[in-house]
């Protein structure tokens, strides 16, 4: 999922920073990492936030033995891990099933993704996304996802907003989530004249930890994201658009399916759209 | 395509497909099955069940209450407790008879007597137990026996969504009310109660819990915001209540004093001797939360240890507790049903097995339900063990469904928007989205696990005919014709009764054991039974209320399987004596008094 880290290019060594500023900039690969793990051992340890911790790092194991192995089987060379970690914690926190299989079967599914459904040269959807998407339509008997509250106060929620909201700002990618978390909010007000329902019943979910892994971590993947700035503020304008949709449908699930369609399909047109103005700067 | 990529994307496509291969076997293997039920369900499984209230003479139709009109918009989801069967012989004639609350207000309850003969009879109006439910006074939520005077019949506690009642039993021929000698608190909304001698002093103690806060009263709401403040970390919930007997009559309420503090929204409670101290611990079963276990220091406190024993770490919707020795190893495990709904929540159920080589105070529980295939219930509520077929192992009897209307039309998506929201949104009930006639997780299959004495319990309630889709709350077990089969009996919200006439293989033999207390409680709760057949143990304890709202025969039955013989039976009694008894005659029900 949030696979920050890969968004993190070498940019310039030229600035001199001491290790604590370049351990919080967005040029440490393992600063998301570490930040999530930080999240879940505190939201685990107060609030057992997780199934179980081998539910969890079996997902984890999974997700970083199968990049390892498709990484040395395709490219021949030894990945970095920070990535398939990401995706494997994503998992363990955002499925919930009794059994094992679903955590090892998602994470295999989302970093198999990565090596086999591509568009010229790039993988189309966020591994984690896909692989939950595709879990919750094939096994739907046995996986759901993390609905719930993380206790009963408003301090976890907090803590989890600030320290997702310095990780997206420190990899530069916070407009995406404003962006998202505005059209959120305004067509929650939108949808009670759909409904009829309270403006608070419509806005709730955005207030759950699911949501917050989602806005933080997931639709901020600069892996699956297109490139301009703009267009990353539109795209994820129009998630939040097809997820109302959805969600007039009574779509459980509508965040992550909203994402799962729109993201692809933004990726397949910014492709087009680039190709052809390189078709036309050589012609 | 490199071969590399090709490798890759054959992985691919057979990840995807293994949970759609993996379902596909699995209903074909499941339909071969049932189209050979009738024929073997008998030979295959020991057992099989005949539905026959009607035939049995119960016309039983639950009816739920209406609450204050602020709530119409979500009553079928609030008011969908209160049906509730509680087994007992309150006229000491030797045959199983059970009492079933309603809670529409004015709506009678009814006590069933065995007519010895398949037939019941509703005596509730001639013995005074039916016209307990008014707006005033609150409705039935649940009722549980306990001859808390030791004059020999079984007494009975009414609890509610209002004043819990206690009332005295006259020989079997009447019951008088006690509730305002004994004490008991003005209103509880509780959903809980069981009897037991938390200190062994021979006397019952009461232990009553509710569920909203005893300061709402749901006919007359101050403020909406009386729901649950979290999904699964809920503290806002109804206080709880230890009664401990005095022995005139009266109860002083002690649980702050000994240390059961807790405002969980408790569902379900169970008392069991799980460390062999001779004395019951307690285990609370809670919604929107967290379970507790209360650990029981010789009657003088309890202490807390949900966390440190594994079973109060992962907060789900506690529905139902009910204590077995599924694996005949002389300890119990605790099954504790929660919410599982397709594509959008799977808790799973809660199998709690005692880690091996942890006892005492160091025991610690692992949740086996997902390895023994008891996790998957629907939305659960009641359970009970109780060997069906007499094959020597516990089987579990499961009931869920949560509000049946609209069969097409569901409330999940709404319901799932509200339960994620921060405590501000779910505590009030104004933002909860209207019902609106939808189902919710309505219509289920009822589960009926056979267990196989090696780890693994088998889901067969199609095959052996349990095939209702009512709201089901609560189940209880007995031997009702006194011929060593258990029968179940199930409540169903706004439902008829139903019950289930079990017939068994004639193969397999039982015993079955009647305890009456002398120095112990009269009722012989606590008391703790090992029978010893075929190089094999297993262990009942007498209860006084399991399951949900339930409470099952307080006799104890024991299936043998094809054993030729008992070794021996030992009982230690709440008194603390050990009595051991020799080879005990099979197939036969044994009465059997403390001895001084």
């Amino acid at each position: 999922m949030i696979a920050c880290a890969d968004a993190v290019t070498a940019r310039s060594g030229s600035l001199r920073i001491g290790p604590v500023a370049r351990f919080f900039s967005g040029e440490n690969r393992y600063l998301p990492p570490i930040l999530i793990t930080l999240i879940l051992l505190a939201g685990n340890l107060s609030f057992g936030l997780l199934d179980s911790f081998s539910r969890t790092a079996l997902a984890i194991a999974t997700s970083m033995a199968f990049e390892i192995a498709l990484t040395l089987l395709i490219y021949r060379r030894f990945p970095h891990l920070a990535s398939a970690y990401i995706t494997g914690i994503s998992v363990g926190i955002l499925i919930r099933s009794p059994a094992f299989w679903p955590y090892a079967l998602c994470s295999a599914i989302a970093i198999t993704s990565k090596y086999v459904v591509r568009w010229r040269g790039r993988h189309l959807w966020n591994p984690s996304n896909f692989a939950i998407s595709a879990m919750l339509l094939i096994a739907p008997e046995y996986v759901a996802t993390l609905m719930i509250q993380w206790g009963n106060t408003v301090w976890p929620m907090l803590i989890i907003w600030v320290l997702g909201a310095s990780i997206v700002y420190c990899v530069k990618r916070f407009h995406i989530t404003a962006t998202y978390v505005a059209c959120f909010v305004i067509l929650s007000f939108a949808r009670t004249f759909f409904t009829g329902h309270s403006f608070l019943a419509e806005v709730a979910p955005i207030t759950g930890p699911m949501y917050q892994l989602f806005i933080f971590f997931m639709i901020t993947d600069p892996k699956t994201t297109v490139k301009a700035r703009w267009a990353q503020c539109v795209v994820v304008a129009l998630v939040a658009v097809v997820e109302m949709i959805l969600r007039l449908a009574e779509n459980v699930h509508a965040p992550f399916y909203a994402l799962a369609i729109v993201g692809p399909v933004a990726l397949v047109i910014e492709s087009a759209v680039s190709k052809k103005q390189i078709r036309g700067t050589q012609a | 395509m490199s071969k590399a990529r090709l490798f890759a994307g054959v992985l691919f496509v057979s990840l995807l497909a293994a949970p759609v291969v993996y379902k596909h076997v699995l209903a074909h293997r499941q339909s071969q099955e049932r189209a050979n039920q009738d024929a073997t369900a008998l030979t295959n499984y020991g057992f099989r069940f005949t539905e026959c209230a009607k035939a049995s003479g119960i016309r039983f139709q639950h009816t739920a209450p209406k609450l204050d009109p602020k709530l119409n918009h979500i009553m079928e989801q609030i008011a969908s407790m209160g049906a509730a069967v509680s087994v007992v012989d309150f006229d000491r004639d030797g045959w199983a008879d059970f009492y079933v609350t309603n809670s529409g207000e004015h709506a009678r309850n009814a006590l069933y007597r065995n007519m010895h003969d398949g037939t019941f009879r509703d005596v509730a109006e001639e013995v005074g137990l039916a016209d307990v439910n008014s707006p005033e006074t609150g409705v039935s939520m649940g009722a549980v026996w306990g001859d808390y005077d030791n004059d020999g019949y079984e007494d009975v506690l009414i609890y509610k969504w209002g004043k819990p009642e206690l009332y005295h039993n006259d020989r079997g021929k009447h019951f008088t009310r006690v509730t305002d000698t004994a004490g008991l608190p003005p209103w509880v909304n509780a959903n809980t109660a069981i009897w037991f001698d938390y200190d062994n002093d021979g006397k019952l103690d009461l232990f009553l819990a509710g569920y909203y806060p005893e300061d709402v009263n749901l006919w007359h709401l101050k403020t909406t915001k009386m729901m649950p403040e979290s999904f699964e970390y809920a503290q806002n919930g109804g206080r709880k209540y230890l009664f401990h007997n005095l022995g005139n009559g009266c109860f002083e309420e002690v649980s702050e004093k000994l240390g059961i503090q807790s405002r969980r929204w408790a569902l379900a409670a169970v008392a069991a001797d799980f460390r062999d101290t001779g004395y019951p611990d307690l285990f609370i079963a809670n919604d929107y939360g967290v379970s507790e276990l209360y650990l029981n220091h010789e009657g003088k406190y309890f202490l807390e240890a949900g966390k440190a024993t594994g079973v109060g770490y992962a907060p789900k919707s506690g529905m139902t507790a009910s204590v077995g020795d599924i694996l005949n190893q002389g300890r119990y495990g605790i099954f504790v049903t929660n919410i599982s709904e397709e594509g959008v929540l799977v808790q799973g159920n809660n199998l709690w097995m005692p880690q091996q080589g942890a006892s005492g105070d160091g025991i610690k529980f692992e949740n086996v339900a997902n390895a023994m295939g008891v996790e998957l219930g629907g939305w659960s509520f009641g359970a009970q063990f109780g060997d069906l077929n007499n094959d020597g192992f516990l089987d579990l009897y499961q009931v869920n469904g949560n509000v049946s209307l609209d069969p097409d039309r569901s409330y999940w998506y709404d319901y799932s928007k509200v339960a994620g929201g921060n405590r501000a949104i779910i505590s009030d009930a104004a933002n909860w989205p209207p019902l609106k006639g939808r189902s919710l997780s309505g219509y289920q299959q009822k589960r009926v696990w056979i267990n196989d004495g090696a780890g693994e319990f088998k889901e067969v309630a199609q095959l052996v005919g349990v095939t209702d889709r009512f709201d089901g709350r609560s189940v209880a077990l007995a031997d009702f014709s006194n011929t060593g089969a258990l029968d179940a009996v199930v409540a169903n919200q706004k439902g008829p009764l139903l019950l289930y006439k079990n017939r068994v293989d004639p193969r397999n033999k039982w015993i079955e054991f009647n305890l009456i207390g002398r120095s112990s409680n009269r009722s012989a709760i606590g008391a703790d039974v090992r029978v010893f057949w075929n190089n094999q143990q297993q262990r009942q304890e007498v209860s006084g209320g399991s399951g949900f709202c339930a409470q099952n025969q307080r006799r104890l039955h024991f299936g043998l399987g094809r054993a030729a013989a008992v070794d021996k039976v030992e009982i230690r009694w709440p008194s603390g004596r050990v009595q051991t008894i020799s080879s005990p005659g099979l197939n036969q029900v044994h009465n059997i008094e403390e001895p001084q």
